[in-house]
């Protein structure tokens, strides 16, 4: 059950100490790890960090939409609008995904069901939560479909997926999430399989229909350029983690963590022309094995022994957190 | 769709043409002729009845004389059974194998759709254990182990029905069990995992996401898909059920094609043998074109 929790002036969305593990056969996973955050109403959200990191696993904890077994939420809560997610059952999940929280997915190719006409899924949440009927339900497809810029919408509304390119789909999703007015849009790296003109005409797009409804909308990407012109506030993830959070401009401008500041370090656009291009020595650690201390260690060119004890995100500024040790005692400058 | 239909129902008359030629030469390099078995003819008579079916004409004339007929439809006189044709015998018989594997292909496709979904739902869970071992039992037996346990449990010791024959629906019953459950076992199994294919996909992750019920992911946006593999399977399938099963019509002494297919091969009924074999060819010809439009129809992605 999910219990209303009588609170004033809260978030959006707030999530607390969310720990979602994959009991696999090599042991336990953990994929999202005490991660922490929370999102205003019409606020973008960021949250970047490399293939790994737990960005998807943590929305789709969220939603109900990790697989399980083998996943399992182990702990922490998802306050939205009085309501835990992480505690509601899936009938009561369904009444709030694709109608108050909707999701666009990565790869537009296979996010569509190939056997239905785009027609049926685009207004598919309208018949769910709404119970509009069928012609009316069409009409405001169609119009959702003009929304997004496409062209003759009354007519390909009656295609199929594959009759569409890979960003007239991703345009489909959108349509198709937004067809109800959610409160938030989680958005699981929408532009990562599409070309780079076609990635901006959807981030505009995103960017003008949030302007259009005022929804909040968390982006998760591992393209720092395109979260730094989009996003307000943006979450850094390491290994199942958040290591540090901050308002857009102070988490590109002066970053705290050794990892995002290695992160900014290695963007090719950002170093002068010439120069070697920067890596981050060493893998990703094993989420199979626990970690204790900060994750980032073995790779940090700062590591000290204090780093083995454990580390939480701590507020060092307006709005902003960072989980290091060393630069939690102002010990280093980056 | 009329253009597609039309092109490979001509594609059929060269099939028809081989399977013909085939048939028609090989059931005469077979030792034997129709009347070898039949003692105390004297010569003079087999003579006569050779002349009378043209079997003393030399084999390539009899062919060209079996063409021509075959090009009206007519399948000639059947050797053994005087004064009928091998049309007025497939009349004759074919309806009650219809009959038999029509029932038996409806209850497989029942059971079959039923607990392929079934298992599907809860992959690796007890239920999904339960019916994918039982499927795999009715796999393993063969129809010839099974029948006579059927006749044994419900015709002998219950008494519910008769051991055979085939007179009233009750008759029914047993013949079309035996046969469908080992059709149903393998499309339980074509089920789960072409529904479990589908379930996998990124497109029932979004169907979630919309909110949509299970009920709904299931009907609306995995059956289509998940079925497409069942429906590939039934063509071949269901024109060997609906032909009948030597086996089970044997076993349930039933008057079916299937047991008529088997006595011309013993007997040398050459026309009857290969009547029935050209017969069968059509019928595959007809299901595959049956299952290739169905398939058209369930995935989008296919064209005329």
């Amino acid at each position: 059950m999910c219990e209303p929790q009588k609170t004033d002036a809260m978030p959006l969305l707030q999530v607390k100490n969310l720990r979602t593990y994959f009991h696999t056969r090599n042991g336990v996973v953990r994929a999202v790890d005490d991660v922490s955050f929370e999102i205003e109403k019409g606020e973008t959200l960021g949250i970047v960090g490399e293939s790994g990191s737990g960005k998807s696993v943590t929305c789709y904890s969220l939603l109900g939409l990790i697989p399980q077994p083998p996943g399992r939420i182990e702990s922490g809560e998802a306050i939205f609008d009085n309501t835990d997610l992480l505690k509601c059952s899936t009938a009561e999940l369904n009444r709030i995904r694709g109608k108050r929280i909707a999701m666009i997915f990565q790869d537009p190719m296979t996010s569509l069901n190939p056997y239905m006409r785009i027609e049926d899924q685009l207004i598919e949440p309208l018949l769910i939560h709404e119970k509009t009927g069928r012609q009316r339900a069409v009409e405001l497809g169609v119009q959702a479909l003009k929304d997004v810029g496409i062209q003759d919408a009354a007519q390909r509304i009656r295609s199929y997926p594959h009759e569409f390119s890979g960003g007239m789909r991703q345009r489909v999703m959108i349509a198709m999430a937004l067809i109800t007015k959610p409160d938030l849009l989680i958005a699981d790296e929408p532009t990562t399989a599409l070309d780079v003109t076609v990635q901006a005409q959807i981030i505009e797009l995103v960017k003008r229909m949030q302007a259009e409804r005022g929804m909040a909308v968390i982006w998760i990407s591992h393209d720092l350029g395109v979260v730094a012109g989009l996003c307000q506030r943006v979450n850094v993830m390491y290994a199942g983690r958040v290591v540090e959070s901050g308002p857009t401009t102070s988490i590109y401008r002066s970053p705290k963590h050794p990892y995002n500041h290695a992160l900014q370090k290695s963007i090719p656009a950002l170093q002068p022309k010439g120069a070697e291009l920067y890596t981050i020595a060493g893998m990703p650690p094993d989420l199979s094995k626990p970690v204790t201390g900060c994750a980032f260690m073995p790779r940090c060119e700062f590591a000290q022994d204090i780093c083995r004890a454990p580390v939480e995100l701590k507020k060092d500024g307006p709005g902003h957190a960072t989980a290091c040790t060393r630069a939690q005692r102002g010990e280093i400058n980056l | 769709m009329f253009r597609f239909i039309a092109a490979r129902l001509m594609q059929t008359v060269p099939v028809l043409f081989v399977v013909a030629t085939l048939t028609f030469f090989m059931v005469r390099l077979v030792p034997g002729g129709p009347f070898d078995a039949e003692r105390n003819v004297p010569p003079e008579i087999k003579r006569e009845l050779e002349a009378y079916y043209g079997l003393d004409k030399p084999v390539f004339h009899q062919y060209l004389d079996y063409l021509g007929r075959l090009l009206h439809g007519d399948l000639g006189p059947s050797y053994k059974y005087a004064n009928r044709s091998v049309n007025e015998m497939i009349a004759a018989t074919f309806p009650v194998s219809l009959q038999l594997g029509g029932m038996a292909l409806g209850l497989a496709l029942i059971f079959g759709v039923t607990a392929g979904i079934i298992a599907s739902l809860r992959p690796n869970s007890a239920l999904d254990y339960t019916a994918s071992s039982i499927s795999m039992m009715g796999i393993c037996l063969p129809t010839f182990v099974l029948g006579p346990l059927f006749i044994l449990v419900f015709a002998l010791n219950l008494r519910w029905v008769n051991a055979s024959g085939w007179f009233d629906a009750a008759d029914r019953i047993l013949p079309a069990a035996t046969l469908g459950i080992a059709y149903a076992a393998s499309i339980a199994r074509l089920t789960r995992g072409g529904m479990l294919e589908i379930l996998n996909q990124d497109f029932i992750r979004t169907a979630r996401a919309k909110g949509a019920s299970s009920t709904r992911i299931i009907l609306r946006h995995t059956l289509r898909g998940g079925l497409l593999p069942v429906v590939s399977y039934l063509g071949p399938a269901a024109a060997g059920i609906l032909t009948g099963s030597f086996v089970i019509e044997t076993i349930f002494q039933i008057p079916g094609l299937g047991r008529h297919f088997v006595t011309s091969a013993f007997n040398r009924d050459f026309t009857m043998v290969t009547g029935i074999v050209i017969f069968y060819a059509v019928l595959i010809v007809f299901f595959n074109l049956l299952v290739d439009i169905v398939q058209i129809w369930l995935n989008p992605k296919l064209k005329f």
